[in-house]
């Protein structure tokens, strides 16, 4: 599905992704794992269109799409959902979601037909009840709680019909209750909509809870990856990153 | 489709009740006031495309109302061809000449933008002003504007030009509220909201970008046209950079957020200019003094204050 080969961005000196070599299959719903720095929004970044690498490529359903800019990338299936949740703050719920299919389906240019066209309305509500914000649709998003304003952000990136979504740490910000039902809706979309879906989160109980694959980055490199009984046993991981108990008894 | 005619049965009314206003009140000095009201309103409300909807704010747009004049004069003094030649000529002048200035600006930010329209149009005000054989410098192109009658209606008559001004201002009102209200309309919204996101979602934000920017120029100039009808020829101060002064107090004043909000302005600015300027000299002054208290008191413009009010969101969703 998604094959990234020796991928490597500096910043000045730093290379927050460096010589990066991974692969999603089609269907999995991968954890991105790593300390703070490690490089993993900028991954995403680089996988999105955000950010141009330094080298190395990434093959999106057996095309290079490296080289291509952002709107061509969402043309061929990725979306995603960011860290800090990115919406249209002067629209409604509603309004947002009409605007990103208006996008999607390539009216954005549109100078000649009123807005919504046809058949966007109903499939905003589509999208909306996929995570559960159609009784909100008429509510401004600006003034949405904090958890239905990253649901709506991931609801932005639905409207795409992406085979591929990214998700920049979807329970970012949240308490312990709100994280869970989060992830259960993140889950949920991942079974019912036929996505491969690739998140970052911090959370390790989440992460060993519903992750299917794990990849472990660390100042920028690849750390580790493989299935979670993998990680959890993998000794440079455990050195690095999850700590061990023994780790402690020594000092 | 039914807003769309709604819209248009309010033009035609309002023209309606324009046409027949002179004849209730004589005397010259609504008719002016309207013709001047009209070509302002245009140029602002095309301001307010770039500013109010796509969070563009130029400084520099009175280049094109500026270059409307000029060029709709200069083809009419200079050239043989007809009145609505022309104004479709002058339209096409500043077409081309925003997807030049447009194509530089566009790509800056924030007060980089402002600063660089602002530098264009005072780069084109010292060409008109330099080149005094084309444009007749400081003095402006004088000497009135030449075969005036079109389809047997003499535009050199006052009521004429009054009826045209209105029905260009509406013309141009409900084709800018279409563009608005279309598919392109939300993604200028989405644009001023949240840019990044809206190229995440697909949408190739400097091709919407250029096309508001050439969009609101060719408006602009057609209210630079009735400009140059109504003082019969094209002065250096129509394309002076206190203009663009002019268009962003109306929108101020008016409201960024309403669709109608800087036609609102535009007859506020008109009216303190009128009534001031009778008063006293100050006029600067008493505009300021206004102006602070439109900014620091409603903190909007008039008429995103009364939709505010009447529990409404304004049309351009700003809040």
């Amino acid at each position: 599905m998604l094959q990234i080969t020796n991928l490597t961005k500096r910043f000045g000196g730093v290379a927050a992704t460096n010589d990066v070599t991974l692969t999603f299959a089609a269907n999995t719903l991968t954890a991105i794992i790593g300390p703070n720095g490690a490089g993993k929004s900028t991954f995403f970044n680089l996988i999105s269109g955000a950010l141009k690498p330094d080298s190395g490529s990434i093959v999106f359903k057996g095309e290079d799409i490296t080289r291509l800019d952002r709107a061509a990338i969402v043309q061929r299936g990725i979306g995603r959902a960011f860290q800090v949740a990115s919406f249209f703050p002067s629209m409604t719920v509603a309004e947002n979601l009409q605007a990103a299919i208006a996008a999607h389906r390539g009216q954005w240019a549109d100078l000649t037909h009123r807005f919504p066209r046809q058949g966007v309305r109903e499939r905003a509500m589509e999208v909306a009840e996929m995570l559960g914000l159609q009784d909100s649709a008429d509510v401004l998003s600006a003034n949405l709680s904090h958890g239905d304003q990253k649901l709506l952000d991931i609801a932005l990136a639905l409207a795409l019909e992406p085979s591929l979504l990214l998700l920049d740490e979807p329970t970012a910000g949240m308490g312990p209750d709100e994280r869970w039902k989060m992830i259960e809706k993140v889950q949920r979309l991942w079974r019912t909509q036929n996505l491969t879906l690739v998140f970052i989160e911090h959370d390790m109980d989440i992460v060993f809870g519903i992750a299917s694959s794990i990849r472990v980055l660390c100042y920028g490199r690849v750390l580790a990856e493989g299935t979670p009984d993998e990680i959890r046993a993998n000794p440079a991981v455990i050195e690095a990153y999850l700590g061990t108990p023994d780790a402690e008894d020594d000092v | 489709m039914g807003r769309i005619f709604r819209d248009i049965a309010i033009g035609i009314l309002a023209i309606a009740v324009l046409a027949a206003v002179p004849h209730l009140i004589p005397g010259k000095a609504f008719q002016d006031f309207v013709i001047r009201c009209s070509s302002m309103a245009l140029f602002a409300t095309s301001l307010n495309l770039l500013v109010g909807y796509t969070g563009l704010s130029s400084f520099g747009h009175g280049l094109f109302f500026g270059l409307g004049t000029y060029s709709f004069a200069l083809l009419m003094q200079r050239t043989g061809i007809s009145l609505p030649m022309a104004f479709i000529a002058t339209l096409l002048i500043n077409a081309v000449t925003a997807v030049a200035v447009g194509a530089i600006c566009i790509r800056l930010r924030l007060i980089y933008f402002a600063f660089v329209t602002l530098a264009m149009q005072m780069l084109m005000h010292s060409i008109i002003i330099s080149w005094v054989g084309l444009t007749g410098g400081d003095q402006g192109l004088q000497g009135g504007i030449p075969r005036r009658v079109v389809a047997g209606i003499d535009l050199g008559n006052q009521y004429n030009l009054y009826i045209f001004a209105a029905v260009v201002l509406v013309i141009g009102l409900l084709i800018m509220r279409h563009i608005v209200n279309t598919s392109f309309g939300t993604s200028l919204r989405m644009i001023r909201d949240n840019e990044a996101r809206a190229s995440f979602l697909g949408i190739v934000v400097w091709r919407v970008k250029l096309t508001v920017f050439v969009l609101s120029a060719v408006f602009a100039s057609v209210g630079g046209i009735v400009m140059s009808l109504f003082v019969s020829g094209a002065y250096p101060e129509l394309i002076n950079w206190p203009i663009s002064g002019d268009a962003i107090f109306a929108i101020v004043m008016g409201g960024v957020g309403s669709f109608l909000g800087p036609t609102v302005g535009t007859m506020i600015l008109l009216l303190l200019n009128d009534v001031v300027t009778r008063q006293t000299e100050y006029y600067g002054l008493a505009l300021g003094i206004i102006i602070l208290a439109f900014a620091l008191g409603l903190r909007r413009g008039l008429l995103d204050f009364i939709t505010e009010r009447l529990g409404g969101r304004p049309a351009g969703g700003i809040s």
